[in-house]
Order: structure tokens, then sequence, then C-alpha cells
């Protein structure tokens, strides 16, 4: 609550006339002029913590009482003391969770434009058949032949993944995009150990070739399977050369790791000369696919000279990003790999459908997680799927690439759309994504954060900020296909007035936004500086003293 | 298409907007020979009607746990949900969120993520815990892989108690990332007390971990104050795994037992079964380890003005800032699976959880006296949480199994489905929660005792 309200009656609550010519900071002014008792703001109500509001002894379900036994078998390892949990009841938890909800921002509301994460809508059917009982209510380790129909839609929405990439199989586990990759790079280090093993190659391959514009992840997954990372750095029209490639292969590279469309929103134009290369040098292409959305149904990674490609489920397929997560990452492997995949995948023969869950007697290189993986948001990705079908899902890569380009077309002449002067001559188009740098705030005094935060004041979330990291302040607008032209033209006409505010140095508007939103700027700092994780009782004031 | 909104007068007028004569101007840069022509074989768009018809056909041919009695565990639970749950975690504001990148605008995930590691850390009687992992097999080899980071060293100790398909994910890690994991036999008759006597006779200055569960995989419960006295002594840490949380509200907590990270599966509370996911990771260590852990954090401070908010922190440790020097490759967490399991939680409080708990084990216990009456039949476990093993002498538990679900009856988790090589094909592993009624009870009794017979 807010302190300086409390204990004050609002006794200037009488309505007045609607002053038109109102701006916006005179709004903020009136704002604070009329303080409210409880410090709420009409639908902006505060919510304290969960421990702030409930108590030890509430609970929001009643539950049959236990059995009556003779003895408890605890084995003396009885909870006596206090867990320290709080409860609500079942309308307090109604209303304490639908309060949090309004402070947050989400793609039902409005336009989401952040780079690299394909916010695009998440179709209800998907949430419906998700919740069936004889998908949602199977145990994972139930006898196969009482869960066929979901074996099934696991097989199905495998088939259309190798289909839509052109791979020759997919290993269904991994729970997330990160995982996926993960899974991706164990395949290419199975297979290049299976070639020492056979006496194929005698020498290590240890490195691993990596793009400066690479997302993080990347760098972080190759460490992890015990690669060392060799940067490339992008030329100056946003992309990879393949000359750098070439010159940096040996027989010590066991894999390049390359994001296309790439992190910059282009195509890596020069990708199949580039694979050839990787393949000639007896190395491996990891692709990462997070930007799949950009040529799903246009063309296929197989046919790029992909080796293996994760497919984020909650970017290209619409299963719901849950305010970060669960995700889930497929991964298609080219021929090269297939045999390598982690267990369990799915097998048929004629009718009969089962999950091979051991390794033995394959050549698959173990496990990922326990159980099947995701299936919550396989169920819902083959729901998008079929929804959209080939056609469909044609028309959404389309549409995507379509509404980056209309952006960027718009906003070029007062923003300043990346590697645009180095392609002078050539126009290239974006992909799904449009990267602008932060030239056009020159000496305004205003940063890509500012810019950001004065997005929210708009009724925007922002784009993805300072990613990626080879060019300046980084500003990636990725608008999906789910956009409308209206909302573009919305969108596209509140960056320009931004822009031209900046540029006249309006810096009142950027400066400390945002304004209208539940909190004023946070203080990252300090959170990092004096972590604070979780929440604790506040000692009486007596101790507190001392 | 009804999720596109775009008409193709939209379309028209936007390709011109940009200056291009088509779409395919867009994707100029796609090489000529690969650009797809014809499609893929497979079938055009489909109404809402005609995909939930195909779904509903699929869902049909399975034995859902709601219409079956239904007794397996085995890391995965069954427990009643309340609705309040599944309508809360549909609202678009959560639902349709991403990472709160941006605090100011995300305070309803960021609040319900300090909620939930404050309830996390509780449960296990830990002084920090993260905003999840992806689940609980994959936050336990994240962990073992934490210890070796903060030991320097490379060799973990794992017991044969731990979930066979956890102990999969820790040698799958450990085989790429050149760790040595030792693994214990996994039979009933050699965990508990002989098991902990032998881990303590091994631990050396090599040793970066040891990893056990409670309630194990087999249901036994064990102490660990003692083998966490052991392992400190040699300067090691000890992970303790929890798969079933419910157990929590009735037994001791790791953290209590001296544990230096606990990390397990939250699924039975708020999730349900999902056929093995999504499920939510659950994972704590102590203050003096924060800066090892892996997975996102969420921490308390303040805004512009002095109130009080919450923000993603310590992201130093995250690949997106340390690239190849992260601790952790992980990017996102359990998301919405978080939510489910902090808004049951503050469903339950400490009362509810206790009282599911108790009703868990009571029904347990009831059970495993009836079923120890059996002809040939023996309860191998002596201390139990909701989970028990028996054996069943001259039988195979597969075959006993499939013909009971053949009756709508989910008997259990025959051993050998996770460990196939070992003397374990008469052992049958069976879980009690809050949801089994007296009749599921009579029901597995009854086939039992013909099919023993």
């Amino acid at each position: 609550m807010n302190e300086k309200t409390t204990n004050k009656m609002n006794n200037v609550g009488r309505p007045s006339a609607p002053n038109q010519a109102e701006s916006a900071s005179e709004q903020i002014e009136s704002a604070s002029k009329h303080p409210t008792f409880t410090g709420n703001k009409a639908l902006q109500i505060n919510e304290p913590l969960l421990y702030e509001v409930g108590s030890i002894g509430q609970t929001g379900v009643d539950i049959a009482t236990p059995r009556d036994i003779k003895t408890n078998r605890l084995g003396g390892l009885d909870r006596t003391t206090e867990i320290g949990l709080y409860g609500l009841s079942e309308p307090e938890t109604m209303r304490h969770y639908v309060r949090l909800s309004q402070k947050n921002f989400a793609i039902d509301m409005a336009m989401y434009p952040l780079g690299s994460c394909t916010m695009k809508h998440n179709p209800r059917i998907n949430e419906k058949i998700a919740r069936l009982p004889g998908l949602a209510d199977v145990h994972p380790l139930q006898p196969q032949q009482t869960v066929t129909g979901a074996i099934e839609v696991i097989e199905t929405l495998a088939e259309w993944l190798m289909k839509l990439t052109g791979m020759a199989a997919v290993a269904m586990s991994p729970k997330a995009g990160a995982h996926g990759e993960l899974c991706g790079m164990m395949a290419i280090e199975a297979a290049l150990r299976a070639r020492y093993e056979q006496g194929s190659e005698t020498k290590k391959r240890t490195k691993v070739l990596i793009p400066e514009s690479a997302h993080g992840t990347n760098p972080a997954t190759a460490v992890f399977v015990g690669y060392q990372v060799v940067t490339i750095k992008t030329r100056d029209d946003g992309t990879v050369d393949p000359k750098d490639i070439k010159a940096a292969l040996n027989d010590e590279i066991a894999a390049i790791m390359l994001t296309n469309p790439n992190t910059c929103g282009l195509f890596e134009r020069d990708i199949m000369e580039i694979a050839d290369a990787v393949h000639d040098a007896g190395a491996f292409f990891y692709c990462d696919g997070a930007n799949f959305n950009a040529i799903m149904g246009r063309a296929k990674p197989g046919d790029l000279g992909v080796d293996a490609m994760h497919i984020n489920l909650h970017k290209t397929f619409s299963t719901p990003h849950g305010g970060g997560g669960p995700g889930a990452g497929p991964v298609v492997l080219s021929e090269a790999l297939a045999k390598f995949a982690p267990v369990p995948f799915v097998k048929r023969q004629g009718d009969r459908v089962t999950l091979v869950e051991h390794t033995e007697n394959t050549a698959s290189f173990g496990r990922m997680t326990a159980f099947h993986g995701q299936m919550g948001m396989n169920t819902r990705a083959l729901a998008y799927i079929l929804s959209h079908g080939q056609d469909g899902i044609k028309q959404a890569a389309e549409d995507a690439v379509l509404n980056a380009n209309y952006i960027k077309a718009k906003l070029k002449d007062v923003m300043t759309p990346a590697f645009e002067e180095q392609s002078a001559g050539f126009k290239r188009p974006a992909m799904h994504e449009a990267l602008f740098t932060d030239d056009f705030l020159k000496d305004t005094g205003i940063t890509t954060l500012d810019f950001a935060k004065a997005m929210i004041d708009e009724g925007f979330h922002p784009m993805t900020m300072y990613f990626p990291l080879v060019v300046h302040g980084a500003m990636l607008i990725e608008p999906t296909e789910s956009e409308s032209k209206a909302s573009l033209d919305l969108f596209i006409a509140t960056m320009r007035d931004l822009a031209l505010s900046a540029k006249n140095k309006q810096t009142n508007r950027f400066l400390g936004a945002p304004f209208h939103a539940p909190m004023k700027r946070l203080d990252e700092t300090l959170a990092a500086r004096k972590p604070i994780l979780k929440w604790q009782k506040p000692q009486p004031q007596a101790e507190a003293a001392e | 298409m009804r999720y596109l909104p775009h008409s193709p007068q939209d379309r028209e007028t936007m390709l011109a907007a940009i200056g291009v004569n088509s779409i395919d101007d867009l994707f100029a840069e796609i090489p000529q020979s690969v650009r797809i022509k014809d499609g893929f074989g497979l079938p055009n768009h489909a109404t809402e009607l005609e995909v939930d018809r195909y779904f509903r056909k699929q869902s049909d041919k399975n034995l859902a746990a709601s219409g079956a009695a239904f007794f397996i565990g085995g890391g995965a639970y069954r427990h009643h949900v309340p609705a309040t749950v599944d309508h809360l975690i549909q609202r678009s504001e959560f639902l349709t969120a991403y990472t709160p990148y941006q605090p100011e605008i995300s305070q309803g995930t960021l609040q319900t993520l300090f909620e939930f590691q404050t309830q996390v850390a509780q449960l296990y009687d830990m002084e920090i815990a993260n905003a999840s992992m992806y689940d609980g097999s994959t936050g336990t080899g994240e962990a073992v892989l934490m210890a070796h980071r903060a030991t320097k060293r490379k060799k973990a100790i794992v017991s044969g108690g731990v979930h066979p398909q956890y102990i999969e994910v820790i040698e799958n890690l450990s085989d790429f990332g050149s760790k040595q994991v030792v693994k214990l036999p996994a039979t009933p008759q050699a965990l508990g007390k002989a098991e902990i006597e032998k881990i303590i006779a091994q631990l050396d200055t090599e040793t970066s971990c040891v990893v056990v569960q409670t309630p194990n995989f087999f249901g036994e419960l064990s102490d660990f104050t003692a083998l966490a006295d052991a392992v400190h002594a040699v300067k090691a840490l000890l992970i303790v795994v929890v798969t079933e949380i419910v157990s929590l509200g009735a037994v001791k907590a790791p953290g209590t037992m001296g544990a230096d990270i606990v990390v397990g599966e939250g699924q039975s509370i708020g999730v349900g079964l999902n056929f093995g996911g999504p499920y939510v990771g659950l994972f704590a260590t102590t203050k003096k380890l924060l800066r090892q852990m892996p997975g996102r954090v969420c921490g308390q401070t303040v805004d512009a003005d002095g109130k009080r908010g919450f923000v993603l922190t310590m992201s130093t440790r995250e690949q997106h800032i340390r690239r190849e020097k992260a601790t952790s490759n992980i990017c996102t967490n359990a998301g919405l699976c978080t939510l489910a399991f902090t808004i049951h939680m503050a469903l339950l409080g400490e009362v509810g959880l206790r009282k599911m708990a108790m009703s868990s084990h009571n029904g347990a216990v009831a059970l495993a006296e009836r079923l120890a009456k059996i002809n040939n039949i023996d309860v191998l476990t002596t201390s139990f949480f909701n989970e028990f093993t028996i054996r069943l002498n001259g039988h195979n538990a597969n075959d006993i199994v499939n013909a009971l679900a053949a009756q709508n009856i989910l008997a259990g988790l025959p051993v050998s489905r996770l460990l196939p090589h070992g003397d374990n094909d008469n052992l049958l592993i069976i879980a009690v929660t809050e949801t089994n009624t007296d009749e599921d009870f009579d029901l597995l009794e009854t086939a039992l005792k013909g099919a023993m017979a």
C-alpha cells in the first residue's frame, strides 16, 4: 500500500468536467493530485504477496478425511515442524491471482513484437483438445496398449515436422529450444564418436564454429557438450561470409551452429555453400531453428544441408509462451544423425505403434529427460498444424515476412534499419523480423531502453532490445503473421511519432518512462546486489530494533 | 484461414508499400533450387470442428486415469487439481505473456514466481529456490553439474534408489561432459541403511556429490542426516531428489537433513499427468551456492517511486550474458506449470497440503495391509509415504498389469518397465493418492487375488 495515502480520506472524488486538451504529462500530474485512500487507481488494484493476504490456517480446498489407520508408516520421519505455507480460501485465491494477472502484458491484449520470440496468436482450440482426458489424464508409464492414441499424436506431429523440414528423423523428447540444441549437439558428438570407434577418423574434433550474431544459448550448449567455441564474425551486411567459414574449417571442427534466418532477420544467402564446405570438412551443420516461422512451407532445412535443427513449438507452432514456458524443442535430424536420436522414440510395425524406451540394440545416444517429452505441447502444436494445413502454414510464413518488411519499409525514413547502407544498390528483404539500430537516437540523450519504455506507455510490448549484439542498440521487431493491417498501421504510426519526438529531443516522454504502467522502472542493480529471493516473515518490532 | 487477418487486398497494398511486385520477391534470397513448388503432399487447412474431431478420436483410444482404478506412480502422480487452478492459468494475461523481460508490465508473472520460490524453499526447508527447471529429471542432471562446478570435482555417486530415468539423464549429461558416475545397484533389498553405509565407505576427495532420493523409486523413506555429515566431511555436496512433492506435507524435509541441493518434480501440485510433460522441476539450494545455481531467478527490488516490485535477477550467470561461460544453457523455465503449482499450493496452504499428504499416506497404508494378506504377495517396503513395492511370487508383474489393464485397472508400475535387466520381473510398485476410493481398493484386491490364484 502506498504509505503516503494511507489514512487520508479521498475528499476530492467529485466528478469534474473532462479537459479534452489535457496532455499525457498533465494527466499524470492530475493523477498525483488525486491520491486515493487505498492507493489503487480504479482498475489498477494493488495486490500484496500471498504471504501478506493469506495465513497458515487458511485453505481453499476441501479434502476428504484421511482413512483411519492404526499407526503411520513414515518410519519416524514425520514432519513435526511448521512448513510455513500460507493458504487462501477459493474466492480469495481467485481475486489474488486475477489481480496479479492484470499486471501482465499479453499477446491477447496488443501487439507483442518481441524479436526472435515469435509472439503469435495462441488458438484456444489447442487448449481445449490438450485437456481431453485421453490426452491429459494419462500416465507416461501406463501399459502402452492403453495409450496408442497418444503415441499416434506424437507420431503424426513427428511426420509433419519431418516433412516440413525435409529431414529423416525427429527427436520428440527435448523440453525446450535450448534442450533441443543440446540434443542436436549430442547427436552430432555421438556420430563423431562412432567414427572414432570405427577408426574412420582418429583425431578428436573439439571445436564448434558459432557466428557472433548467434543466440547466447548456442555457445552455452556447445560448451555443455564439451566443445570449445570459435566465433565467426558477421560481415557488413549482417550475414556470415562463406570465406570466413572455409578459413576456419579444419579437422578439429565438429560442427557449425548457424541460425537461419539469422538473428538479424536475414536469410543466410550462402547457406548451401556453407553447408557443402562444412560437410566436405567432415563436420556437421546444426541449425538453430528459432526462426523457422519465416521459411516454413517455402523451403526445407533438409534441402539446405542442415544435419540437425530444433523447432521451438512455442514459437513457430503457437503453443502458449506461458510467462516463460513450458517450451518444447523437438529436433529434426538428417540421415547421418537419425540413428543416434535419444530414447524414447516411436516405432511403427503395421498397425502397432510403440515407444522404444531403452537404448539396448539401438545406436541411440541416451536419454534427455524422464518420460516422453512435452506431450501437452505436442497436442497443441499438432492442433495448430492441422488447422493451418500445408497451405495455411505457407501463408503464415508469407504473412509474417510481409508484415516485417511492411514495418521496415514504413519506418526506414525515421528509424535506422540495420545493414541498409551496406546493402546499397541491392535492396535485401528482411525475413520475418525488422532490425533497427539506435543511430537515429544519436545525440538525443535517449537510449534504446528509453525508447522501449516509452512504447510501453503507448500500449505496446517493446521489441527485443540490445540483441543481436552485432549492431549498436539493437531493436529487433517481429510482428508475426497474427497482426492485422490496421494493427500494424497503428504500431507504425506510433513508432513514427516516438521517433520524431526523440529526434526533436522531447526527452521527457522517454527518460523515466513508463509513466502509465503499474510500476515505474525497477532497480535491477539493487536486486542483483542484495538478492531477496523469497518472502521472509517480518521480525517482531523489538527484535528488529536490536 | 481463421488465424490470418489479411485480405488479399491488404496483401497487395502492403506489397506495393514495400515496393515489390509479389510475395516471391521477399523470398528472393532462398536459392531457386530449394524453393518448394508443390507443397508436401500433406492435407490443407482444417476447420476447428475437424481438428476437434481428430483429437477426440485419438483421446478415445486411450484409457484415461479418470476412467480406471488407478495406482501408477513412479515419478508422476495423479492428484486432484481444483478447477480454479486451470481457470486461472488460462487467463490471457498469464497464458499469452512471455518471459518477464519488461518488469514494469510483467509484475503478475514476477510476483507469482517470487511466491513460487518461497513455497519451494519452505517445502524443501532450504534457503533459496530458483524459478523452476524443465522437470525433475533434467533438474537432477543440472544439480549434478552444479555440484561439479562448485566442488571442481567430477565424480557423482548415485543411489540405486533414484528414479532409473533420472539416472539415465545424469549418465547422459555426464557422458557428454566427461564426468564420472558411480551407480549403486537398484534392488529394494540393497537400499536404505545398507546402501547409505556403502556410500559412506566410498566417499573420497574426488567425490563431488552424492545423489539420493526420498521416498526412493521403490517407495522407501530414508533419513539422510548421517549421510549429509559424512558427505560434508569430504567437502562434497549432498543432492536429495524428491519425485513426489506431496510427501513433504508429511515427511521431514531434505533441507532439515542437511542437503546442499534439493531437486525434484512438482507435477503432483497443479499440473496433472499429461503423459509425461510438461511438468515442473523444483530446485533449491543454499545461499552459499547461489551463484552456481542454474535457471532463472526472480528477486525483490523497488521501482523509481520506491514501491516494491520484482525482476528477473542474477542474470550474469545466464547464457544471454555469459554465453559460453554460463552456468547452464537453460533459457526458459516451466512458466505456466510454475503458476499452476503456485496457485494450487496457495489454495491448499499448510493445512490442505498436510491433509492431502495424510490422505495419500493413510490410503497407501490401508491398501498395503490388504494386499499383504493375499497369498504369494509380499509387501517389501517398510517405511513409505504413498508408494510401496510388492513381490508377486511366481508371477510376472508386467503380465499381471496387462491383464488388469484390460479390466480398467491400472494396477501399478512393473519395475521391469524401467529396469529391464535384473531379477525384478515379479516386482510391482503401487501408488495411492487422495483420489483413490475404497471401490478402487476393492477392484484391485479382487483382481490381484484372481490373477495370483
